[in-house]
């Protein structure tokens, strides 16, 4: 059983964790003073423009390079095949399957390209205005090839994405919960449910999406003799630079990576790029610096895409709405290649499908395919919004079934407060929770029975705005990941993250972090559990992070992890630091260990005044004058977390839609979210994090979509068609908390990132579907233009109602148009 | 090349430059005024937004030839006597950005909606800030800040009389009169 309550248990008076801290990122960002990777300069330093390939599919069959050589500026111009030993390979660290089907990703494409976009060649020059200019010189002769482009028909291989690989089936991958021991037999489940229960059969489309952070990649390379440094946009700069090593055959060691100022990733930029090597390449090819930033219209082409499934849901129930089986079909589009986690992103979704409900059977098959598009990795919520998406709208399908509340039916079905820890049908144990708290408070905060009288109001008055309520109770895996688990699941890597504690002689401390942040908030909230944990005042906390050689180890921030894992790693380090610290104040103070207290900063002998503060113990060590014998002269520490399991945030997010049924257009009325993220460590930041993931997974049910001509063009190339919701597309959200601190780990917190995005897309959708299913309708493909909404109104199954509305003439009979027939011959007679 | 001048932060430039450099570039490349960054290649986004004669403009959508004759300030100039601008200290305490890459640009753009509308609905922030992109916050926190500075320029206006786009009392009138002098 897990408590439940307003305000986290740390809050005490004096303590840093809870508060509301205005971050310290933000003086640099609000005055111009900030080092994104283009502000960087170097002295020599020469620019890159890459030349792409217009085809989805093509072979190479001759580049000329002559009239861009010898144009103004040009240094040289470099094709895959000069670079073709030199320059890595874009990897996958997580192959899901030992026999998955894994095409060699080439940093510069050498013979064939396999989406448009891919680069096969690049300028070297003075100014990125010549390397452009000469980049419209290189003339490169192509062949083109049959290109596969649809999810579905790649799956049948009638084209083939890489002809040499003989089919687009990437990976099969299956979790069967009673193969496993789990859970029961789905088939036998939803076989009983067809005779005598209820049996829902629904598919789901995630279109593609683009992450679209707001500063498009940049990467800047160093190399100073042997060494290297590498500048560049990254989420992930420790995995980029082992990545390096291992597939370029450079030593470790002589490679430094920094992430200076990164703006914005959303997983768009956990890859290591083409661009990056291609970069490291050149510069090492030609022993000089060398940058090469991205254009936005480059950036949303080339850049990973996320999402792209086909989702079949099977879902069976007794007639009372207990559920009692779940089988998942996946269809998950990986690109022309295997991203860096490739495969992984829609085998995450494979413990997120049950969610909070309690199904006795559970099948989840999932198959990735390759086609001749952008490579797919993750975006925000990386398969956990896909499988909420499909689970949250099913639900719902049940309820409409039942003709009952489609809370009160997950009610019936989840895992009650009693319950914890519990370990699901995925065979995922989920320590702490409490859904029926979260969810009583949002409705509360939400006025659900209100609105839902609005709404039956409105049916019964055939109100042509018809109110739709939409609901989703969504819960997420985060803290990724214990490395144990990676190994079994076959990933590439670990999952655990390092700290490192240097307590200065003049009582400031420096912390290291493995965490890599670009808009999280790190060096803020770092600084208050340091501070808590130290007992030293906030502003003496130093954060550093996002360069190798400072903090040495990591592995970065994706996954809603950084706070789960990373701050885990702080508070070891700290307690590390407080146990050195407690041998030399027991010496100085000439006590026992046993008698000494570490409270608000201080070492106290018990029952006396006397006592240290750690910066006191901290200036004792730098000077060595008086310490025990043969001791070390540090206090500092060093800490590496791996995680015992995953941590499982889960909220209620409700969301009041109107759709104006004669032209589909639709309106936000009003949306609320109760998350529970365990303990909240600065609250400031934890609302941005919510807002922020809300409009992301609302864009996805409204506004966002990634589409490609008949010949593989991207036609959202640039931000005019790919349409990022304004200030003026959005509301003011409601959001509030409930706190049940996960077991696992000594805050008690969850993860933050990702759960607005993961649990919002449903509760749009969903309160869509609610608004229109009384005209015969149960699903409105995203994103729900008022186009869609409003086809799917006239699709409908359901004719209007008795006593519906007709809808408005758009002119009164016998009234001019509004153009004058007179001087615009082509309008008349024509309504609009 | 074409030579211009241009009064950038309040310091005089005359450089040549080539006549299709965009504004932004001349501002980065060849000023060093990395403060002001850009988003997109389609002026979608806002990031490059800077004030020209005290007007808000996307610096990737006009021509540094363009700014000849004319007063220029970016975020870097907005910090008066080492003073934030009421709008970038309400960003700070509003939490209004997180990555803040968009943030020049949207404290610029929030700068000369307040100079046209001091008091500012919801919406009409909304509305004012249309051409902004910020992937990170949801806008709330920024609509939020907006209104912060709208509320602490009305209590300071009716103390000492009308602010102006940069949020320095007198400094926009003598940005005027510096233009009119040289255009």
């Amino acid at each position: 059983m897990t408590i439940t309550e307003d305000r986290p248990d740390t809050a005490a008076p004096d303590a840093e964790i809870g508060k509301a801290r205005r971050r310290k990122e933000d003086q640099r960002l609000i005055t111009g003073r900030t080092r994104w990777t283009d502000n960087l300069t170097v002295p020599g330093m020469l620019h890159l423009a890459m030349v792409r390939s217009p085809f989805a599919h093509a072979n190479i069959t001759s580049i000329n390079t002559d009239e861009a050589k010898a144009a103004s500026g040009v240094i040289d111009v470099i094709t895959g095949e000069d670079i073709k030993d030199v320059q890595g390979v874009n990897a996958n660290a997580w192959p899901i399957t030992t026999d998955q089907v894994t095409p060699t990703h080439l940093p510069v494409a050498v013979s064939r390209v396999a989406c448009a976009g891919e680069i096969v060649a690049v300028v070297v020059a003075r100014t990125p205005a010549e390397a452009r200019d000469a980049a419209e010189l290189v003339d490169v002769d192509y062949e083109e090839l049959p290109a596969v482009l649809d999810l579905k028909e790649a799956a049948a291989d009638t084209v083939i994405a890489h002809p040499d690989l003989g089919t687009n089936k990437c990976a099969f991958w299956k979790l069967d919960s009673a193969e496993q021991g789990s859970g029961g037999d789905v088939e036998a489940a939803i076989a009983k449910a067809r005779t005598d229960g209820i049996v829902i059969e629904r598919e789901y489309r995630q279109q593609r999406l683009i992450p679209a952070f707001m500063e498009p990649r940049s990467v800047l390379v160093d190399p100073t003799g042997e060494q290297m440094i590498v500048w560049s946009s990254t989420q992930v700069p420790h995995i980029l630079r082992f990545l390096i090593a291992a597939t370029m055959g450079i030593p470790e060691s002589k490679i430094r990576v920094i992430a200076p100022d990164v703006g914005g990733g959303f997983g768009g930029k956990l890859q290591t790029t083409p661009e990056e090597f291609a970069t490291i390449a050149i510069s090492r090819r030609l022993g000089k610096p060398c940058k090469y930033t991205e254009t936005r219209s480059e950036s949303l082409l080339s850049g990973h895409h996320g999402r792209d499934q086909w989702q079949k849901l099977t879902l069976s129930a007794e007639k009372d709405g207990t559920v009692t089986g779940l089988k998942v079909d996946l269809l998950a589009d990986m690109g022309a290649y295997v991203a860096i986690v490739g495969g992984g992103v829609p085998v995450l979704g494979a413990w997120m499908f049950n969610s909070i409900y309690k199904f006795p059977a559970y099948q989840f098959n999932c198959q990735t395919v390759l086609t001749n598009k952008t490579w797919v990795d993750a975006y925000r919520g990386a398969g956990r919004p896909e499988a909420t998406f499909a689970i949250e709208r099913i639900m719902d399908e049940l309820a409409a079934e039942l003709g009952r509340d489609p809370i009160e039916v997950r009610e019936q079905n989840w895992i009650t407060h009693e319950e914890f820890p519990f370990t699901t049908v995925a065979g995922m144990t989920y320590d702490s929770g409490n859904y029926e708290a979260a969810t009583a408070k949002a409705k509360e905060l939400f006025g659900y029975d209100e609105l839902r009288a609005e709404q039956q109001q409105r049916r019964d008055s055939h109100d042509p705005v018809q109110l739709g309520i939409g609901v989703s109770t969504f819960t997420e895996m985060c803290g990724l990941a214990p490395s144990r688990i990676l190994g079994q699941l076959n990933y590439g890597a670990g999952g655990w993250e390092h700290a490192s504690i240097r307590m200065l002689a003049t009582g400031k401390v420096e912390v290291l972090t493995g965490s890599s942040a670009h808009g999280q908030g790190h060096e803020t909230a770092w600084s208050q559990i340091v501070a808590d944990r130290l007992g030293v005042a906030f502003e003496d906390v130093e954060v550093l992070h996002g360069d190798t050689q400072i903090a040495h180890r990591g592995m970065d921030t994706y996954g809603s992890r950084s706070l789960v894992v990373g701050g885990e790693a702080v508070v070891r380090a700290a307690d590390k630091v407080i146990a050195k610290a407690k041998v030399f104040a027991a010496h100085l103070l000439e006590a026992s260990e046993d008698d000494l207290e570490f409270k608000a900063g201080r070492f106290e002998v018990k029952g006396t005044d006397k006592g240290l503060a750690i910066g006191e113990v901290a200036l004792a060590a730098f000077a060595g004058h008086n310490l025990p014998d043969g001791a070390e002269p540090s206090i500092d520490a060093d800490a590496t977390y791996d995680p015992v399991n995953f941590s499982f945030p889960h909220g209620t997010h409700l969301c009041a839609m109107e759709v104006d049924t004669e032209t589909g257009a639709t309106t936000m009325r009003k949306y609320v979210c109760v998350d529970d993220i365990g303990t909240i460590i600065n609250p400031l930041i934890v609302e941005g994090q919510i807002h922020g993931g809300l409009v992301q997974g609302i864009a996805q049910a409204l506004w966002e979509g990634a589409e490609y001509d008949e010949n593989g063009t991207l036609v959202t190339g640039s931000f005019v068609d790919y349409t990022l919701p304004t200030a003026a597309d959005t509301i003011n959200y409601v959001s509030d908390h409930t706190v049940s601190p996960s077991t696992t780990n000594t805050l008690g917190t969850k993860g933050v990132g990702e759960a607005g995005t993961i649990a919002s897309t449903p509760a749009v959708v969903n309160a869509i579907v609610d608004a229109i299913r009384s005209f015969g309708v149960n699903d409105v493909l995203m994103p729900c233009t008022p186009e869609r909404v409003w086809k799917a109104i006239l699709t409908g199954s359901a004719k209007p109602a008795e006593g519906e509305r007709e809808a408005a003439p758009h002119f009164d009979d016998g009234a001019p148009n509004q153009d004058n027939p007179d001087t615009s011959a082509s309008t008349q007679g024509g309504a609009q | 090349m074409t030579r211009i001048t241009v009064n950038v932060d309040g310091t005089k430039y005359s450089d040549e430059v080539e006549p299709r450099t965009l504004l932004v570039q001349y501002l980065r490349e060849s000023l060093g005024k990395t403060g002001t960054v850009i988003g997109c290649d389609t002026s979608n986004c806002g990031a490059c937004t800077v004030h020209l004669d005290g007007t808000s403009v996307k610096s990737c959508n006009m021509l540094a030839v363009q700014a000849d004759g004319h007063e220029v300030t970016t975020i870097e100039g907005l910090a008066k006597n080492g003073e934030l601008h009421p709008l970038q200290t309400a960003f700070h305490e509003c939490h209004a950005l997180q990555c803040g890459y968009c943030t020049p640009g949207m404290i610029m753009q929030s700068c000369d909606l307040l100079k046209n509308n001091p008091d500012p609905s919801e919406q009409e922030i909304r509305e004012g800030l249309e051409g902004n992109l910020c992937r990170c916050t949801g806008y709330q926190n920024i609509v939020k800040a907006v209104q912060q500075a709208a509320r602490q320029g009305k209590e300071s206006g009716q103390q000492s009389g009308q602010g102006d786009a940069d949020g320095n009392p007198v400094d926009l009138n003598e940005a005027e009169q510096t233009v009119g002098a040289t255009s």
